[in-house]
């Protein structure tokens, strides 16, 4: 349910996708009637080239090569990045992470969605038109299918033959490819879970765990099922991502817009007819810009939750402008404000720094440096202090009271150390029953059941009081006194 | 089921569940078959004529019709779901699934994939378990597990609960005894004489149980006390006072004092008695609540806790 007069994406005023009476790719049904449900058009895009079309495939190369490669990465005798699940592990790069560390995720998880609201107010959906990896695997799978099958019109051609053996052969190949990549993606996803060495071995040697088979599998299918059937579905009926962009949009996000005012009215023209000559405006009505929308919408009826800012229509665009002689930019990226008050681009540009986007670009500086400072300085030593809650306490000699306390040492290096660990916060208290040094192995824990012991002379002026203390146990490297925890903990003396 | 409902509600509970699901395929079937208003006199009609509020409307972006096919495989997979598994009422399932069931398969696996581990320790002697840093190792967290509530995670016990890492031991600290100890449980009685002793014999017995260890005591009240020791308490605690393992009771001419060593403490011990009343002083069996091999393993772990360095 949406209030149309409230509505916040414009939407086509004056000419309608349903009511354009001239000769278009037939997106939805003509019939007076339409169900609640409709069944899908496959859409076959139009391959396109161009600046924008560049820097996708650009950022598909860049972004594959780091989640097909780095699970490769061999890094002080370990995979680089691993997540072990198992061990509550999580190896990346030089740093290890312990489930005690997920504030890290949460930082992460922070950084990502200021870097999405900054750059969303900025230029709409980069995310969608470049990163996502519905969109990137989609791009791949598209690629394999041109190669394989032909562009749109071959496709089209295609789709409308009878069987026929090459049909079937075109197919087969078309299939086999895409189950390829996507085995090839699943067995990389697990990778960064198990060993992708040890996994690959595994495999080869069929002795795939049945979880790890089971993903592989799965990441497959939804590689498989996502990226060569579902699609744009994807993005138009399931992905949240789509219905909330608009509140991050204002009037000076830089969104891909048909010039309106230019193109309009649209029609077909030879080549020679100059711009403005026959009372037409410069779109010629190609429709290419509707053939290359991998969403199959009609980015001249303005924007629309379907677009995922891809930019293909302005590279098709620009190209049919280049080919009539007419000026570049009849769909471009521009904001609301430019086109209403027919700002430049250096006009543009000056507002991209509003206070929307300076404020979220501070507040993502500031916390990607609290958090990067704070993983620099991170300290390779947790220790835990349970006290034993069974008993209060007990007499270990005449005049002396001990408490006992189990005393967790965890050692997030990935190198042995050895440790003091001491006592403070009352006259003469001391840790008995363990022998120090205390050696923690490399990335592990250790559990000590440890004492405290404290004088309680009742002569004495500075006899504590019966009743719970603070206490603190002081955990320290041998090696280095900045790694040093300072845990509290409650010693008490009976009565 | 708890005994205050009756079967009316399992049987409610089941009709809901199957009427909801009913109802969810009723609304998908007449919502498969709804068709809007596309066009009306030329002009495109985008919503699907519902008005709320007077301006609310909604616009008719028509999902794919696989997806209504979605919808209804869940009604499926509700409907075989609840044939196979306890969901309608009180009905159990075609599968006989239970989560007290899943749970023992649970232990049962993980017992099956250590039992090769516990059997390798079983096959050996305890002193030899002992000297294994790696069944140490298990010991240690299985009595953090099992015993460390009452005996303290460093085993170095409470009032009332012994000290296991000491020299000192009410049944023997031989490796046997300490398992029978842990498999069968122990239960020390130290029957009252208050009443029969009367408050100045209980003040006797105390000086000399005092005097026993050296501690401070009444000259001449241990010197009674002494003749009243002979008589009433050397038949489980030996006319030496060190005690008979045999029976679980104590030394007590060490300094090891399992309830204190205060002259009242020990006062009501002999009034009072221990254990009798209550249950301090018991320790429970684990026969039945670990097996063989865990058992093995505890006796190992605090045996080594004094004879292994």
């Amino acid at each position: 349910m949406e209030k149309l007069a409230d509505h916040p994406q414009p939407r086509a005023p004056a000419v309608s996708r349903h009511a354009s009476p001239r000769r278009v790719i037939p997106i939805q049904p003509t019939s007076d009637e339409a169900a609640l449900y409709e069944i899908r058009r496959k859409i076959h895009p139009r391959a396109v080239h161009g600046w924008f079309a560049g820097w996708r495939v650009a950022l598909v190369c860049a972004t594959q090569m780091a989640f097909y490669g780095l699970a490769w990465l061999p890094w002080n005798g370990r995979q680089a990045v691993l997540f072990d699940l198992a061990a509550r592990k999580f190896y990346l790069f030089g740093a290890v992470f312990w489930p005690q560390d997920v504030i890290y995720l949460a930082v992460l998880l922070i950084v990502a969605a200021l870097s999405l609201f900054l750059f969303t107010a900025l230029a709409g959906r980069l995310w969608c038109g470049y990163a996502c990896p519905q969109t990137v695997y989609t791009e791949i799978f598209m690629w394999i299918e041109r190669r394989i099958e032909g562009d749109r019109l071959a496709r089209l051609r295609l789709d409308g033959a009878p069987l026929s053996p090459r049909k079937f052969l075109l197919r087969t190949a078309k299939h086999g490819a895409w189950l390829a990549v996507a085995l090839w993606t699943g067995y990389t996803f697990v990778g960064y879970f198990t060993p992708i060495r040890e996994l690959g071995a595994a495999a080869l040697a069929r002795q795939l765990g049945a979880w790890e088979a089971f993903w592989i599998l799965f990441y497959a299918a939804a590689t498989y099922g996502n990226a060569g059937w579902l699609r744009e579905q994807v993005c138009k009926y399931m992905c949240p991502y789509a219905r909330f962009q608009g509140v991050m949009f204002d009037q000076d996000t830089l969104v891909i817009t048909y010039d309106r005012a230019r193109g309009e009215p649209r029609g077909g023209r030879a080549k020679s007819v100059v711009p403005g000559a026959k009372g037409l405006g410069d779109c010629v009505d190609c429709g290419i810009c509707v053939q290359v929308c991998p969403t199959g919408i009609d980015i001249r009826d303005g924007l629309q939750y379907d677009c995922i800012g891809c930019a293909a229509c302005i590279d098709a665009c620009d190209q049919v402008m280049d080919k009539m002689g007419y000026a570049r930019g009849l769909i471009r990226y521009t904001t609301q404000t430019a086109l209403e008050q027919g700002l430049g681009r250096a006009a543009i540009w000056k507002r991209t720094l509003r206070p929307r986007t300076l404020i979220y670009a501070a507040v993502l500086v500031a916390v990607t440096a609290a958090g990067a400072a704070s993983l620099a300085t991170r300290n390779p030593l947790r220790v835990d202090v349970i006290r034993d809650r069974g008993a209060l306490a007990r007499e270990a000699a005449p005049g002396r009271i001990e408490n006992v306390y189990r005393v967790q040492i965890m050692n997030t290096d990935e190198a042995v150390r050895r440790y003091t660990i001491a006592a403070s916060g009352l006259t003469g208290i001391e840790v008995v029953g363990v022998a120090q040094p205390v050696e923690v192995d490399a990335a592990s824990t250790r559990l000590l059941a440890l004492r405290l012991q404290a004088p309680v002379d009742a002569g004495s002026a500075n006899a504590p009081a019966a009743g719970p203390h603070r206490v603190e146990l002081t955990v320290r490297a041998i090696d280095d006194d900045s790694v040093v925890r300072h845990e509290p903990s409650t010693f008490i003396v009976p009565r | 089921m708890s005994d205050f409902t009756s079967d009316g509600w399992s049987f409610y509970i089941a009709i809901v569940t199957l009427v909801s699901i009913i109802a969810c395929g009723a609304l998908l079937y007449a919502l498969g078959r709804v068709r809007v208003t596309r066009t009306e006199g030329g002009e495109p009609v985008e919503t699907t004529g519902h008005v709320w509020d007077g301006d609310l409307v909604e616009y008719n972006n028509p999902l794919p019709r696989w997806w209504m096919w979605l919808f209804y495989a869940t009604i499926v997979f509700a409907l075989a779901y609840l044939v196979l598994y306890p969901g309608l009422g009180k009905a159990p399932g075609a599968l006989g699934w239970t989560s007290t069931g899943a749970y023992s398969t649970e232990v049962r696996d993980f017992d099956a994939k250590t039992a090769s581990l516990y059997a390798h320790f079983l096959d050996q002697d305890t002193k030899a378990v002992a000297a294994d840093p790696g069944a140490r190792a298990i010991g240690e967290r299985l009595f953090l597990n099992y015993c460390a509530q009452c005996h303290g995670s460093d085993a170095g016990g409470s009032k009332g609960f012994p000290n296991l890492a000491d020299a000192d031991w009410l049944y023997g600290g031989d490796p046997e005894r300490i398992r029978e100890s842990i498999a069968n449980g122990r239960n020390g009685i130290m029957p009252a004489f208050g009443s029969f002793l009367g408050a100045d014999g209980v003040r006797n017995v105390a000086a000399y149980v005092r005097s026993l260890s050296g501690l401070p005591a009444d000259d001449v009240r241990a010197q009674v006390g002494k003749r009243v020791f002979a008589e009433n308490c050397a038949a489980c605690h030996g006319a030496d006072a060190k005690g008979n393992p045999a029976l679980g009771a104590p030394n007590l001419t060490d300094q090891t004092w399992l309830y204190g060593s205060t002259e009242a403490v020990i006062a009501e011990t002999i009034s009072r008695g221990r254990g009798e009343a209550s249950v301090v002083s018991r320790m429970p069996a684990h026969k039945d609540r670990l097996d063989d091999g865990k058992i093995k393993l505890l006796a190992a772990y605090v045996w080594a806790l004094l004879n292994v360095k």
